[in-house]
């Protein structure tokens, strides 16, 4: 079998998939004023960008909305994958496919519903419905990273801790959350990831009075080239970076 | 004599710096049960991967019937596989797992539905025609792997442990059913197994592998009886070694010192000189176990007793500490026949029944080095 | 059985998530339904005559324009995704254990990386006075400056940015479920290279196939702001759509409408997929 071909193509797929992402990151320490030359190294946009007061408050509601959104979603999530998993209860199905359809459905059609809703109820749009719509969509994808790691935990365990002894909530307490712990931070940092990157489903939900960070950065690079998106890009390409190996990390290290 | 149907020569495979094959040669004849047999690690089974065609040999030829088949791909060698997990295709249906190999040989429909409705018959599957694997017990998936191979009516079946994923019971089923069908399709019939007594029970001949080479190649009988080496001694059956010593010589038989008894023996197939170390081996089933106040052969102990059903297998610790494994066919009338454990006792063996093997050279070289210290 | 007083715990959890679930999910989705067949009010957005003109106001030739014009992006995307992931998650089955860790990390990191701006990067490469255009005329491929940007082949290169990880990675998955022994009986059984694709490798990678088009074409007409970032006011999807007549034109039927329809791709594709993998009998016969 020839090797060469597969590795050839698998590194170039790889150089398209990075090539934006290395430009949007030399191009934020760019000195030139318009977007598309080269003017020398600078740290300008970066200033620019902790100088923009309405970026900097963006930025917190946003990290704070990610944070609130995440921890919710792990709790509920967490409760519902271990309840999914020990017992038996009438509409277990039907719940497995919600969360299934609620995970495949476009943002879009999630994102008018909770409109729907929240203007039915009469709820301001702000960081309250803004909550309840990421919590939502980032559910079941905790539901699925701790079923992933019940499914794979021995059944054996509980028995032995309830046969020396540990009561239903012990057990639960001594043994299944310690065996979930890292599923739980693996779910918690895809949920703020997830919370973090939305657009879609926030450019509905959202009201003037709490602007998170991907709305400000979509009213501003739908028309022309602002620098300032290359620094805060760069920014939060590190910021996911950091995430992503710390998840990585905990997984890896708890499977051994 | 029957004539030779696929030849090995001088077949080796190295997987890195690993020697896994080395300049093996094997002639396997026509219409045989063969088996390879060897621990794991032995290169049975990438012998067999030669065979079919997945692995290419570094060096050496392989030749069916006279064509010369080392370069050609697996789908044009005329033998075929039964794989250890049987590797049915999980999205077809029983009968379209059987009829894959004659669509591939463009064969018209009405002859694909007549010849795989025949080798479903023959397995007995005729009413799962429609069923798909996953709906099979694991008894049955073998015979449709076997039926998916035998249909294309091969010269050569490769056999890789496909038994092994079968519970005792089964297994025992599954390897009368093979015996049948061999006989039935005439078809030559090459097994691997690491199981010893399955390739003793259905094999015309074994193959005992180890290292990458034949270590000896012969009926279950020879193999079992006069075993080559003591590899093959220590890997086929349970084996007592005694130490012997070469007292004297005649025309065809020498006498040998054996546990402190003089035996005449027939002369082995080795050069022996007076004096000589050699390995005196004897089966559980050839040793007696006798009453401690007779006269007759080495005092001992029992040490362990392991109620086998048929047949009762003792532990017999001797005095200078040898331990001898006995296996006794089991007399209930016998009042004489149940010792108890720390039971004295004397131990023989049916005289004639010994095989000798020499030294090897890894013992020589230790015995020597011993000598010197 | 035990009784609701001996399990507080249980029924507190479910009462939490249903309570959620059908709260936040199937309350809202319901109301979608409802305002779908209501009538447009400027004022309340919504009142009672109930009707159908919503739907047929899917299609008004307008709108069904706009609609087939996203579908056929959608589906140019997915084929697009397709016909590389398909190659390019093989090739990486292949590759050793400890090194596919890492390409399938690398292949994340994208994917952890905030959306917008990864569009907007594309934005740098692709414009008029780029970096793409820069480098062909620099070497002279080319005389003038293409027109990239804001072209119907923008929003489909966006899309395919944005979406590839989530094709190659279900492929991926039923790659390394593939078994080798698989392929090696087909040879075995008489079977070339290509026969054992066709017979053996695609029925059984279609799970993977279908899952991985279910998680790019429905994104692919949904993703509004790729157009709106790359593509200009002509090449629109159905999620443009939407949201126009949610957020602009507060027309609510007919956006609800237009979701609806996305909502029944979406149950058309789910059920596809459900049937390939029945098929391979990993769920239950």
């Amino acid at each position: 079998m020839k090797t060469w071909l597969p590795r050839t193509y698998l590194t170039l797929v790889y150089i398209l998939l990075y090539v934006p992402i290395v430009v949007l990151v030399v191009f934020s320490f760019n000195d030139a004023r318009t977007g598309y030359d080269w003017g020398g190294l600078s740290l300008r946009w970066y200033e620019a960008l902790f100088n923009n007061t309405a970026m900097v408050r963006a930025m917190w509601n946003s990290l704070w909305l990610a944070l609130s959104a995440a921890t919710v979603s792990t709790l509920i999530g967490a409760l519902t994958a271990l309840a999914l998993h020990r017992y038996r209860f009438r509409g277990k199905r039907v719940l497995n496919g919600m969360l299934f359809v609620v995970m495949m459905s476009p943002e879009i059609v999630l994102a008018i519903s909770l409109l729907a809703l929240f203007l039915l109820v009469g709820l301001q749009l702000g960081y309250v419905s803004l909550l309840l719509a990421h919590v939502t969509f980032c559910l079941p994808f905790v539901v699925i990273t701790v079923m992933a790691r019940l499914s794979g935990f021995d059944e054996s365990l509980p028995e032995a801790a309830r046969d020396l002894g540990a009561s239903d909530f012990i057990m639960t307490r001594t043994v299944l959350i310690p065996a979930i712990m890292p599923a739980l931070l693996a779910g918690w940092l895809l949920g703020f990831t997830l919370s973090l990157d939305d657009v879609v489903v926030s450019t509905f939900v959202s009201g003037p009075s709490y602007e998170i960070l991907p709305l400000r950065i979509y009213s501003m690079v739908r028309v022309g080239l602002k620098p300032e998106v290359n620094a805060l890009g760069t920014l939060l390409l590190v910021f996911s970076l950091v995430m992503l190996m710390l998840s990585q990390w905990i997984l890896i290290r708890s499977k051994r | 004599m029957k004539k030779t149907l696929l030849s090995l020569r001088e077949l080796s495979k190295h997987f890195g710096d690993k020697t896994v094959l080395d300049a093996l040669n094997l002639d396997i004849l026509d219409g045989e049960f063969i088996t390879l047999l060897g621990p794991s690690g032995c290169g049975k089974t990438t012998l067999l991967r030669l065979i079919a065609g997945f692995e290419h040999p570094d060096a050496g030829t392989i030749t069916l019937d006279g064509t010369d088949l080392t370069q050609v791909p697996p789908e044009h060698r005329p033998l075929n596989t039964v794989f250890q997990h049987y590797a049915l295709f999980p999205h077809m249906s029983v009968f379209d797992n059987v009829a894959y190999g004659l669509k591939m040989e463009k064969r018209p429909k009405d002859e694909i539905r007549q010849r795989v409705d025949e080798v479903l018959a023959m397995v007995q599957l005729q009413d799962f025609a429609r069923r798909k694997p996953h709906q099979l017990s694991g008894g049955q998936q073998q015979r449709v792997a076997i039926a998916r191979a035998v249909v294309k009516r091969p010269r050569l079946l490769l056999l890789d442990e496909p038994l092994s994923a079968l519970d005792y019971k089964l297994r025992r089923t599954m390897q009368v059913e093979l015996k049948r069908l061999q006989r039935e399709l005439g078809i030559t019939f090459v097994f691997v197994t690491h199981d010893q007594e399955e390739a003793l029970s259905m094999s015309d001949r074994v193959v005992v592998l180890k290292g990458g080479l034949v270590q000896q190649l012969g009926t279950p009988r020879e193999v079992y009886e006069r075993p080559a080496n003591l590899f093959t001694a220590g890997f086929v059956g349970e084996t007592n070694l005694f130490p012997g010593r070469v007292l004297s010589q005649a025309d065809d038989s020498i006498s040998v010192d054996v546990l402190g008894f003089k035996r005449t023996l027939r002369r082995p197939g080795f050069k022996v000189q007076d004096g000589q170390p050699v390995h005196v081996l004897l089966r559980p089933e050839d040793i007696r176990v006798l009453d401690p106040d007779g006269d007759q052969g080495v005092a001992g102990k029992i040490v362990e007793r392991n109620y086998k059903g048929s047949t009762l297998d003792s532990v017999i610790q001797l005095e200078d500490g040898t331990e001898v494994l006995a296996s006794e066919f089991f007399d209930e009338d016998d009042p004489m026949f149940d010792y108890r454990l720390g039971e004295p006792v004397r131990v023989s063996w049916v005289d004639g029944w010994e095989w000798l093997l020499p030294e090897e050279a890894g013992e020589i070289a230790d015995r020597e080095l011993s000598a010197d210290a | 059985m035990h009784s609701i007083r001996q399990q507080p715990f249980k029924t507190a959890v479910l009462a939490l998530v249903w309570g959620w679930l059908l709260f936040l999910v199937l309350a809202p989705n319901l109301l979608v339904v409802g305002a779908s067949v209501m009538t447009r009010d400027p004022a309340t957005f919504l009142s009672l005559p109930l009707n159908l003109d919503a739907y047929r106001q899917l299609f008004d030739p307008l709108y069904l324009d706009v609609f087939l014009h996203s579908l056929y992006m959608a589906a140019m995307t997915t084929l697009i995704c397709l016909l590389i992931g398909y190659p390019f998650a093989w090739a990486l089955s292949k590759v050793a254990r400890q090194r596919q860790l890492l390409l399938i990390f690398l292949l994340i990191v994208p994917f952890w990386t905030n959306s917008l701006v990864r569009t907007y990067a594309l934005k740098l490469i692709l414009a008029t006075n780029g970096l793409l255009n820069k480098a062909l005329l620099s070497v002279g491929l080319i005389e003038e400056p293409l027109q990239m940007l804001y072209t119907e082949g923008a929003v489909i290169i966006g899309l395919v940015y944005l979406l590839l990880p989530f094709m190659i990675l279900p492929l991926y998955s039923v790659f390394d479920d593939l078994r080798q022994e698989l392929l090696l009986a087909s040879h075995d059984l008489g079977a070339g290279r290509l026969a054992t694709f066709v017979h053996v490798i695609v029925p059984l990678t279609l799970p993977g196939v279908l899952a991985g088009v279910m998680l790019v074409l429905l994104p692919a007409m949904g993703l509004f702001f790729v157009p709106d970032i790359l593509g200009g006011s002509r090449n629109l999807l159905v999620g443009n759509v939407i949201k126009n007549q949610f957020l602009d034109a507060r027309n609510w039927p007919f956006g609800a409408a237009a979701s609806i329809l996305l909502t029944l791709a979406m149950a058309l594709l789910m059920f596809a997929h459900k049937l390939s993998k029945r098929r391979l009998g990993e769920e239950g016969a």
